[in-house]
């Protein structure tokens, strides 16, 4: 199953080193990590998404991550309501022909058109792991020429419903 | 006059000082008695502070040696060890010290040179980059960057590594940073705040444990190192009489319930005793205070205590429930925990058949050997050990038979007399940390229980120990071959002996008398009681190289794989 996992650590030289090291020496298995600055000077806030097998495992992972020094607080946010979003940047093979029928498709998505080649086009889609995955596949049959993406970073939401247990925004 | 003094104590508190003379300061606040430590050309000037700074120094012959001593120092005398190592090859030498001193919880301090800042990067002569190197063996790792923060990042380092779980911290010092002058420094202030291990165990969930105790019917304290790292030997003691539960022991826990002791059960896991293992497998109730369910302990995790409740208390929450399920998780210290448990004082529980069985197994199934005169057999040399060391020794060890046997028939009473590498399993690690561990109690008789393979790995400190004359007696149990590796090999692989013999080892007599040591060649068990008597009351060196019976296998054996409940070579 997947977890959302983020954490703030203390931003040191090699912090990052030793959290994927850490990933690595326990062989856990890691679909994206992403890392910024957080909102209080010299604190980064890291947001992983891990694949595990069960309960244990990501209850391990956490007090894994808790024992590093540098980590200031880990929370396994997955069952919160939470608002998650990736940015993905994909160059898609576009002629002026079809330039508009692409268009087309960017429009649903909240995706915007940022550069125009002569042969190809850039477009800058920002949601959730599965909207943004869902339209890669929309575009893939124009052919993608590069694509890159950040890795989910989240946040929980300011109100969390009582009882419920996943709830995530769409758009 | 003495407006004239007062202006020049003055200059003389804010006159320069270096990267290294901050260092040796900052040892001597941590109360530093030795270093063990190596110089190279990039903690020149590192030593060049040492030269004058009246700390002991101890000069291995080899930096893994140097590390291993300091273990052997940690874990002793329960402060943390110093190391000085200097870069690159220095450095990379101390790697195995602290994957041995992380696994096994042991509080070091390592300080290793680097190049100059200013070619940091640049794979310059003698760069390695350690700090990526050691970030999974060390519970922490510095470089010092700014020579200002020398100070703070060693009271800090001490500080990691002896609270909490203890474990080893690098500090990597570039060169130039040693060398560099500043105005002295603020007395530093520790600032962790990612750091804050919890000492005081939640009331509540010792209450519950107050509870599972005196309604369960099979209960079992499984007690590790631990115990060690918080004191708690005596707390343990009277909670096991208040409590009337039988101990059993990990291998490094031995000597944290006294041996002797009419409820202690034995050491458990792979070669452990059979009421121990027995005890694991069978019990209602296991408290594991301190140790961390290691494989060799536990076997195969499937038939490992399935019918019991587990409590756990350990200063490390991600020790808990990583192997076993647990239901009772305790996170603090030991040492506080006990205490609570003794003052909670809940009924004991009602156990009468549980401890008649207990002491039935222990009485039908102790440790067993052969009696033959020559060539000696090993598990009886060890109890001679013990008899004309009168239980009294520290005893360090290497790792294969020799330890096992040693963990076997050498009944350890106290606390800080045993000192081997366990999680690792270190090969010459028993020379140098005899060392160390002579050093943190000159006056106590060490043995080093090796190898004759394992020795050889490290046989060169007999340098150190001839030139401190220190007092160390070297056991060689010489049945020249790897003799864990050959059992396995007998057992597992069909008699298909690959590499694991050396029919032609040199003569160790003649090493040690060209290190200026004495040395003796013993055939029999006649023999081994006269050299014994001799050398163990005198205050010298001595290396004895002890002719085993080098077919002798470790028993009793669980197999890999198999459960605490299926040993073998548990009868003659």
């Amino acid at each position: 199953m997947k977890r959302t996992i983020t954490l703030t650590v203390l931003n040191r030289p090699g912090v990052l080193n030793r959290i994927t090291n850490l990933f690595s020496k326990r062989d856990y298995n890691i679909e994206s990590i992403s890392v910024g600055h957080a909102e209080q000077a010299g604190v980064s806030r890291i947001t992983c998404v891990v694949h595990v097998e069960n309960d244990r495992v990501i209850e391990q992972i956490s007090k894994q991550l808790n024992k590093q020094i540098d980590v200031l607080k880990v929370t396994d946010i997955s069952d919160q309501a939470i608002v998650a979003r990736e940015l993905a940047l994909v160059k898609v093979a576009a002629q002026p022909n079809n330039r508009n029928e692409i268009q087309s498709l960017i429009e649903p998505f909240r995706a915007s058109v940022i550069d125009i080649g002569k042969e190809s086009m850039i477009i800058q889609i920002t949601g959730e792991t599965e909207k943004v995955e869902a339209f890669i596949e929309l575009v893939r049959p124009y052919g993608i020429k590069e694509l890159a993406r950040t890795g989910t970073t989240a946040f929980p939401r300011s109100s969390q419903r009582p009882g419920q247990t996943k709830s995530c925004s769409l758009v | 006059m003495l407006q004239e003094a007062a202006f020049t104590e003055v200059k003389a508190e804010s006159s320069p000082v270096s990267g290294a003379d901050l260092l040796i300061e900052a040892l001597k606040k941590e109360n530093v008695e030795v270093i063990f430590g190596y110089p190279g050309g990039a903690v020149l000037p590192i030593y060049d502070s040492i030269y004058d700074c009246n700390i002991l120094h101890v000069l291995p012959r080899h930096e893994q040696g140097g590390i291993h001593a300091a273990e052997g120092y940690a874990r002793v005398s329960g402060k943390a060890g110093v190391v000085i190592a200097t870069s690159g090859p220095g450095a990379t030498n101390i790697v195995t010290g602290l994957a041995d001193a992380m696994m096994d919880s042991l509080p070091l301090v390592v300080f290793t040179g680097q190049v100059a800042t200013g070619v940091i990067g640049t794979d310059a002569f003698q760069e390695a980059d350690i700090l990526g190197i050691t970030t999974p063996i060390t519970k922490y790792n510095f470089q010092v960057r700014r020579i200002e923060d020398i100070p703070k990042i060693i009271k800090e380092a001490f500080h990691i590594a002896t609270t909490g779980r203890p474990g080893p911290v690098l500090i990597d010092f570039p060169k130039d940073i040693a060398a560099a002058k500043t105005a002295r420094p603020d007395e530093p202030e520790i600032s962790l705040p990612g750091y804050q291990p919890t000492i005081e165990p939640n009331y509540l969930q010792i209450r519950k444990l107050t509870e599972a105790i005196s309604s369960s019917k099979k209960p079992v304290i499984l007690a590790g190192a631990g115990i060690m790292h918080s004191n708690a030997a005596e707390e343990l003691k009277v909670f096991a009489e208040q409590q009337n539960l039988p101990v059993v022991h990990t291998l490094l826990g031995l000597g944290g319930f006294p041996a002797d002791h009419p409820l202690f059960l034995g050491m458990g896991g792979m070669h452990g005793c059979y009421a121990a293992n027995m005890a694991l497998y069978e019990c209602d109730l296991l408290i594991n205070i301190g140790a961390r369910f290691d494989d060799r302990l536990t076997g195969n995790l499937k038939h490992f205590a399935q019918k019991a409740a587990v409590a756990h208390i350990d200063i490390d929450p991600a020790e808990i429930g990583k192997n076993v399920t647990t239901s009772i998780p305790i996170v603090g210290d030991a040492k506080e925990a006990l205490k609570l448990l003794v003052k909670q004082g809940g009924k004991p529980p009602r156990h009468v058949e549980w401890m008649a069985k207990l002491d039935s197994w222990k009485l039908e199934y102790p440790y067993w050997h052969e009696d033959v005169e020559s060539p000696i057999k090993p598990q009886r040399l060890m109890q001679m050990l013990h008899e004309k060391s009168k239980g009294e020794a520290i005893v360090v060890t290497d790792v294969g038979q020799h330890q096992m046997w040693a963990a076997q028939h050498y009944s350890m009473s106290a606390p800080g007399r045993w000192v081997t590498s366990g999680g690792l399993g270190t090969m010459g690690f028993g020379v140098p940390a005899s060392i160390g561990a002579q050093l943190a109690e000159p006056d106590a008789c060490v043995i080093a229980v090796v190898g004759d393979a394992g020795f050889q790995m490290s046989a060169q400190e007999l340098s150190v120990i001839a030139e401190m004359n220190l007092p160390i007696k070297i056991a060689i149990f010489n049945n020249h071959s790897l003799g864990m590796v050959r059992q396995w090999q007998e057992i597992f692989y069909k008699e298909r002996y690959s590499h694991s013999r050396m029919p032609s080892q040199p003569s160790f007599i003649k090493l040690a008398e060209a290190y200026g040591i004495k040395g003796y060649e013993v055939h029999s068990e006649t023999e081994a009681g006269e050299v014994l008597e001799d050398v163990l009351n005198n205050r010298e060196p001595v290396l004895l190289d002890f002719r085993i019976d080098a077919s002798e296998n470790v028993y009793p054996m669980i197999a890999p794989g198999k459960g605490l409940h299926e040993m073998e070579g548990v009868k003659k």
